[in-house]
Formats: structure tokens, sequence, C-alpha cells
């Protein structure tokens, strides 16, 4: 009797749990199907208000790829910033975490709390005064700007890599060392390829990251459609395209896809990146 | 502190070697650049011609500015709203992706992925289920009998702004939050259990406490992103000329920045939004000591 009535309690909690686990469901995806759902009616049905599309058609990407020219160039201007992005934050990152994780010399412990304490500073601080550097250098205007302050490390990725370095046993350096293996190549060789789970969770978020940017690119490239990335190009269109919105929406969807491909191949790792760095 | 091995010979000059770009990210990104921007605040410069010493002027400008104070309060009352909410929600996922139900990877996977999507791209999904006549939600409105609402006028804007924000966000606070409490001990629950605890007592006696030192981590980056928000501004308050319905102070400061040009202003704008934040940190710290339990 007991036990049937506790299955019972078990089996409407399960329901209730189900049931607003899709109402949830319902808000999070809602937007993205609106979007996708929006893009794929003619642009005389776009007021129809219905969540399929009644004469479904994919004539506005194919207007899409007649303004190609400028679209494939923003997506090409996404791609290869955060390319640079990840590449630079993951090798200065990683060497700078390797060295803090595995080595005591002077001056180590200030330098790790100096880099820390920019956890505080907010990125707009950084902002006025790496653009007066930039504009003297008359590389506004380049793509310059948007990868190169990549390359000189950063507190979030260097803590990530430190941390998962600390885990390592230092036995391992020290036998390379007795092997006669240069600290550069103890580095390249065999702690860079180990550090793979906490570097590829620092590449994703960097990658994504970079792709997903408006502020900087908005204030280093000009405001033209085939020299910006796609995220302005995006934001440039919702003026130049004004309430053609299923245009719009395939737009959406162009910056939406490359992502979410990735993040539906690499969900796991992703989301493990994302509870390791929040739990510290 | 980890680093046990001493460096001997060339690894002492290799070590500062594979340092050096941090430490010139550290010199060019972040202590150099609240230095130079402190300094540049006590200016006034458009880039063009010569900087010339303004003293405290800026800052005297800014807090005489009513649109500057606007934008002030514009922040911290979207910030106010905005890191309750992402609190509370995150954590009412993360408990629902708790409970052990089947296929929770799968919802995970799904509530995760508006954190990862490109704001301006989702930003403009919203300008179009927020539009006046045609929007999803007005149509959703007036299916319920409702009146229509003009989402992205004044009044309104300010909540259909935040809504925005958080439906971002939740993704994020949601992962950690989980992570967080799948290291609560189950010991912990089954000695409750025995004891007659129910479901609310474990919340409050158990759950609430020991994952208390990630809720305020969350509330840290939760603030912060708040306070520095600006891509769903951008997207949804942006008129045809640039400004902004709902400017806030980040928004100003890239006006005035990176428009008008008013470097010195625009510092000292950057400059008293960190110490803003810099206080409110001070504040949480306080009182972490009170309301977060360390095992």
């Amino acid at each position: 009797m007991i036990d049937q009535a506790s299955r019972a309690r078990r089996a409407a909690g399960a329901a209730a749990g189900y049931i607003a686990l899709i109402f949830v469901l319902a808000l999070t995806a809602g937007p993205f199907i609106w979007m996708l759902s929006t893009s794929l009616k003619p642009l005389a049905d776009q007021y129809d208000g219905r969540l399929l599309p009644v004469r479904p058609t994919l004539a506005n990407y194919a207007r899409l790829v007649k303004a190609a020219p400028f679209l494939l160039r923003q997506v090409w201007n996404s791609f290869e910033l955060s390319f640079l992005n990840t590449l630079g934050q993951v090798l200065t990152c990683a060497a700078a975490g390797f060295v803090f994780a595995v080595f005591r010399f002077r001056g180590r412990d200030l330098v790790f709390s100096l880099l820390l304490a920019s956890f505080v500073i907010p990125p707009q601080v950084a902002l006025i005064p790496n653009f007066i550097v930039f504009s003297k250098l008359g590389l506004v205007g380049t793509k310059l700007p948007l990868w190169a302050t990549a390359f000189l490390g950063g507190a979030y990725g260097t803590f990530l890599l430190r941390q998962f370095y600390s885990s390592v046993p230092v036995e391992l350096a020290e036998a390379a060392r007795v092997d006669g293996v240069s600290l550069p190549l103890m580095f390249w060789r065999i702690y860079l390829p180990l550090a793979k789970p906490a570097a590829s969770a620092l590449a994703i978020m960097t990658f994504t990251g970079t792709w997903n940017d408006l502020l900087r690119p908005l204030i280093y490239l000009p405001s033209q459609q085939k020299l910006t990335t796609l995220t302005v190009g995006l934001s440039l269109y919702q003026y130049t395209y004004s309430g053609q919105w299923t245009f719009l929406m395939a737009c959406a969807v162009l910056a939406v896809l490359p992502i979410l491909a990735v993040f539906f191949l690499a969900q796991r790792q992703i989301i493990e990146g994302a509870a390791l760095t929040g739990i510290k | 502190m980890q680093g046990r091995l001493r460096p001997l010979g060339s690894e002492r000059a290799w070590l500062w070697i594979m340092l050096a770009p941090t430490l010139a990210g550290i010199a060019f990104g972040t202590a150099g650049s609240l230095l130079a921007s402190g300094v540049l605040s006590l200016t006034a410069w458009d880039l063009i011609n010569p900087p010339s010493w303004a003293g405290l002027g800026n800052y005297a400008r800014c807090l005489g500015d009513p649109k500057f104070l606007a934008a002030v309060r514009v922040t911290l009352r979207f910030a106010a709203l905005y890191v309750p909410l992402c609190v509370a929600l995150s954590l009412a996922l993360a408990l629902l992706l708790n409970r052990g139900l089947r296929g929770q990877g799968f919802f995970r996977a799904m509530f995760f992925a508006p954190s990862i999507t490109s704001a301006v791209a989702i930003g403009l999904v919203f300008t179009w289920i927020y539009a006046k006549d045609e929007g999803l939600l007005n149509r959703l409105l007036q299916v319920l009998g409702l009146r229509p609402v003009n989402w992205l006028g004044e009044g309104a804007i300010f909540y259909a702004v935040t809504i925005a924000n958080v439906w971002g966000a939740l993704g994020e606070g949601m992962i950690v939050l989980l992570a967080g409490l799948k290291a609560v001990p189950a010991t912990y629950y089954e000695a409750a259990t025995i004891d007659g605890a129910g479901g609310a007592r474990k919340f409050f006696r158990i759950t609430l406490p020991l994952i208390s030192p990630t809720i305020f981590f969350q509330v840290i980056i939760a603030t912060v992103n708040g306070l520095q928000a600006f891509e769903y501004i951008y997207m949804l308050t942006r008129r045809s000329q640039g400004e902004s319905t709902m400017a806030t102070v980040v928004y100003l400061i890239y006006r005035n920045g990176f428009r008008w040009f008013s470097m010195g202003l625009a510092s000292a704008q950057a400059m008293i939004l960190a110490a803003v934040i810099v206080l409110l940190m001070l504040a949480y710290f306080r009182l972490e000591k009170r309301l977060v339990v360390y095992d």
C-alpha cells in the first residue's frame, strides 16, 4: 500500500518535472524556431502568424546568396578573426599556465596576482587606451587590432590552464629534464598536447566569443558591408532591410548556424568547459 | 601554491620568454590601460588636436549631465532586475535538471544553446518577436484576449530588453549551478531522509548552504555582465541615427569615445563604471562572509 502510494507520488513528480522541462524548452527553442520558420516563408506571408510556413520557400536564402560578395566576405572575416583569436589565446595562455603551474621562481606570484587582478577591471577601461594606441599606429580600419591582443595571454585562459596543469604530477617535467629536453620543447611536445580538455574548452569559448563579438569590430572596422564581420553586417541589415523579416531571419540563421553546428558536435566538451571555469 | 620545480640554467631565461606575451598583456591590456584611462580622463582630447589638461572637468561634466545620470540610473535599474532574475532562474533550471529525469542531457543542451549563439542575431529575432503590430508576442496576447503592447516603446522596452538579456544568459548560469549541485554528496540527502526531512527542508538546510559559494560566484558574474550589457541593448534600443532609447553607461562610452571621439569624457565614464563595479564587488565580499558557507 505504502509502496504503491509512494510510487504514484513519484510518477506525479516526474510528470510535473517533464511539464516544466517542456515549458522551458518552448521558451528557449521558441525564438530559434520562429527565426527558422520566418526565414522559410515568402515575403507576402511574413505576417501570417503561422508556426509552419504554408508555402515554404528558399527564396530568402537564394537572395542571401545573391548578396554573396558581401556576405561571404563577412563570413570569412568573422571566421578569420575567430581562428586567429583562438590560436593566440590557446598558445599564450597554455604557455603561461604551464610556467605558472610547474615552476617556482622569483616574481612568479607577483605576476600571477597582477594577472588575476585584471578579472575585476572592466574591459571598457582598456577599450579607449587600446584604440588610441592602434589609431596612432595607423591600424584602425584594419583587422589587426581585432586579433593581435589575443596573442598577449589573458587572465581567464591562463587561470584555466594553470588549474589544469596543477593536477599533472611534476615528475613528468623532471623526467623530461633528465632526458635533456629544453623548456620550450617540453611545453610544445609534452604539455601542450596534454592540455587538450582545458585547451579545447578555452578554444571553443574564444572562437564563439569572437564570432559573436559586436563592440570591437564596430569600433575598429569601417561600417562598410564588405569590410566588416557578420555580426556588424547583421546590425547594419537591421535598418537596410527594415521590415523585411523573412530576409532578415535568413541572415540571422546564417549567423547562428555555424556556432550551433559546432555546439551540437562538441556539446559535451563545451558544457563541461563552461562548468569547469565557473566552479573555480 | 603549485610549481615545485626550480628552473635551472637556460630554463631561467626561457620562463620569462614564455611569459613575455602575458607580461605585455598586463602592460597593454589591464594594468597599463587602467593607468592610461585614469590619466586620459583628466584631459580633453579628440585624437586630432593635441590633448589639453581638463583636471576633474570631465567628471564634473558627467555628474552635471542629465543624460549620463539617466544612463547610470538605467544601468543600475537594469542590473537590479537582471541579476536576481538570472541567478534565481538559472538555479531553478539547474534544480529541474538535477532530478535524474530521463533525457536531461538533451534538455541541458537545448537550454544551454542560447548562451553561445550570437546576441546580435538573436537580438534581431527578438525585435521581430516584439514587433508592435504583427510580432509573435502581441499575436499571442491577442489570442489570449489581451491588448497588444508596444514592447519597444517607452516603458515596456526596459522589460523587453531585460527579458532578452536574461534569456541569453540563463544557460551558462544553469550549467555552473548544475555542476555545484552535482558536487553535493548524496549521503547528506540520505541522512536527511532517514531523519524524516521533507523536500523543502532538504533544499533550505542542505542544498542551499552547500551550493552557496557557487551561487555567490554566479551573482558576481551576473553583476559584472549586467553592468556591461551591450549587444541586446544595441540591437533592441538603437534608433536609425545610432542613439539609444535606453542608453546605458557602456552605450554612452561607446558613443562618446568612438562616434564623437571625446576620449577624455569617455575615459572618465569608463573609470566611473569601473569604480561602481569595484565598489559592488567589495560590498559583495563583505556580505559573503555572512551569507556564504564554506565547508
